[in-house]
């Protein structure tokens, strides 16, 4: 076969494999920083300072008994926690996260470090994405139960008025970069202004990113926004009836979103793999350390901030954050014509 | 070959998904048959090279309009057709709502057979806007809908306006009344 078509295959595979990994390392890492901020230890006892608690949460929740309550949809309460974790994966799939790399020479041609690269690299993620709503709204309504139905109901509206803020400060980069494959994006975010700043786009859209990064809380139903599985409100919401691997899939999923969530964020607002010290082949080291800070800022949030009214979280996304989200674009608009005029 | 064969897939299983949405008695089961179909017509206009389309099918129909059907029929909790029930009172069943049915659906057949005899000699229409690079591209149809097309297009907007106000309009009616 192929030799770049083996390294193809080998780059996907890898991208896979990481994404599995990232959901198991971010259960352990929000435990672990949880307890930090809590000041207790969290996770101990399996393996040294608890680093393999992931593999003991898993296999216990695989030996676990599947239930399925008597009243429940037998089609959409299995399908349900499918859709979630393939729209999770499959979100993924034009993200790229690093340069080109011909792998130390070993490549006669060079080869993409990401799934694959469409020209409407940005949209294919977005729609994915939108696609995950389904999962948790299927669950909620096939549960047959009360609690279940209200974090469904609940997930369909907050995602809906959020998923508006998303995309209109997504249109701001799209406007600056002048495509919208995601490659080009973080193409044209490399060198540097002044001679010492780097030339991201987070600098010139500072309220975009801040509006991309509440609008991606909410779209992964993280807290202060959680309330489709408030707990202290609705038991544990649209997953209350679910056990086993079929539940294991929902906060699987939620964590793979919010990877892909803080891996937009990097490709579109913090130049990718592009940084200082280091050559291009080995951008992806950037990558992964700029991912690594938004998700770190996702659970420090998450343990600090307490959550929301329901009524003050849809009188935010539509009073507030979406006017905010339509002046940058309109603004953003106007600037680039005038300085490309 | 192969692009053939994934046609006619994608194009049996939404003509199959569509029938199944008007032959589910669960709404729920309907709504998401709606969306595999929705799916499938994505899958469609990436093989005809437009995955701009595509994704915007995907944005607009699955993502944001279906879910707002799938929420007013959570909050309904629109309980199951029971047939029996609807035979006698549903005015769908009249016979004058039958045969104004029936002369429209022949309508249709008979629109789709012209539409597919007289589209054989087709293929100048994607060439109108220049070769099939440029038809796909997100600059080029941006350009078209907002100079040639652009009256089409407000109208469209105000169309979808006035629905909005009259939804408004009507849900205000009772209580306030003012």
């Amino acid at each position: 076969m192929d030799l770049l078509l083996i390294a193809q295959l080998g780059v996907i595979g890898l991208t896979f494999f990481m994404l599995i990994n990232a959901s198991a390392i971010l259960v352990l890492a929000e435990r672990k920083i949880m307890g930090f901020m809590q000041q207790r230890y969290g996770p101990y006892l399996v393996g040294p300072h608890g680093m393999l608690q992931p593999f003991a949460d898993i296999i216990k929740l695989l030996m676990k008994e599947e239930l399925r309550p008597k009243g429940a949809d037998k089609w959409l309460f299995t399908l349900a926690p499918m859709l979630s974790i393939t729209a999770a994966f499959a979100a993924f799939a034009t993200v790229p996260w690093g340069a080109e790399t011909t792998l130390f020479g070993l490549l006669d041609e060079p080869v993409k470090l990401g799934v694959s690269d469409v020209n409407v690299g940005i949209l294919v993620v977005f729609a994915i994405t939108s696609m995950g709503v389904y999962g948790i709204v299927l669950a909620g309504w096939a549960s047959n139960s009360k609690y279940s139905l209200f974090g469904g109901l609940r997930a369909s509206a907050q995602m809906i008025s959020y998923e508006l803020s998303y995309a209109t400060s997504l249109a701001a980069v799209i406007l600056l970069a002048g495509s919208l494959s995601l490659r080009e994006v973080v193409d044209g975010q490399s060198g540097v202004w002044l001679g010492f700043i780097p030339s991201w786009y987070i600098f010139l859209q500072p309220v975009g990113f801040i509006i991309y990064m509440i609008a991606g809380v909410a779209e992964t139903n993280r807290a202060p926004f959680d309330f489709p599985e408030a707990e202290q409100e609705l038991v544990a919401g649209y997953n209350t009836e679910y056990s086993s691997v079929r539940f294991a899939l929902f906060p699987q999923a939620e964590y793979i979103n919010m990877t892909t969530m803080a891996a937009v964020a990097t490709d579109l607002y913090l130049g990718g793999w592009h940084g200082p010290f280091l050559p291009p082949e080995y951008g992806w080291i950037w990558f992964l350390l700029k991912v690594g800070a938004i998700l770190f800022t996702y659970i420090w949030v998450r343990w600090t901030v307490p959550r929301y009214r329901y009524d003050q979280l849809m009188r935010f996304g539509w009073k507030w954050l979406f006017p905010a989200s339509v002046i940058n674009l309109i603004v953003t608009a106007a600037l680039v014509l005038y300085f490309n005029a | 070959m192969p692009e053939t064969l994934i046609f006619y897939a994608l194009s049996g299983f939404a003509i199959g998904a569509s029938a199944m949405v008007i032959g589910q008695r669960n709404p729920m089961y309907s709504v998401m048959m709606l969306i595999a179909s929705f799916g499938a017509l994505a899958g469609l206009y990436v093989q005809l090279d437009a995955p701009f389309v595509a994704v915007a099918q995907i944005i607009i129909y699955a993502g944001a309009i279906m879910v707002l059907f799938l929420f007013v029929v959570m909050l309904l909790n629109a309980p199951k057709e029971d047939g029996s029930e609807w035979d006698r009172s549903h005015p769908l069943r009249q016979p004058a709502v039958v045969r104004l049915g029936g002369l429209l659906a022949s309508l249709l057949v008979v629109q789709l057979g012209w539409a597919l005899l007289s589209a054989r000699g087709l293929g100048g229409g994607v060439a109108a806007f220049g070769d099939a690079e440029t038809v796909s591209s997100v600059r080029v149809l941006g350009r078209v809908l907002f100079s040639e097309y652009v009256f089409a297009f407000e109208a469209t907007s105000i169309l979808i306006l006035v629905a909005m106000v009259g939804a408004v309009v009507l849900a205000r009616r009772e209580g306030e009344g003012s």
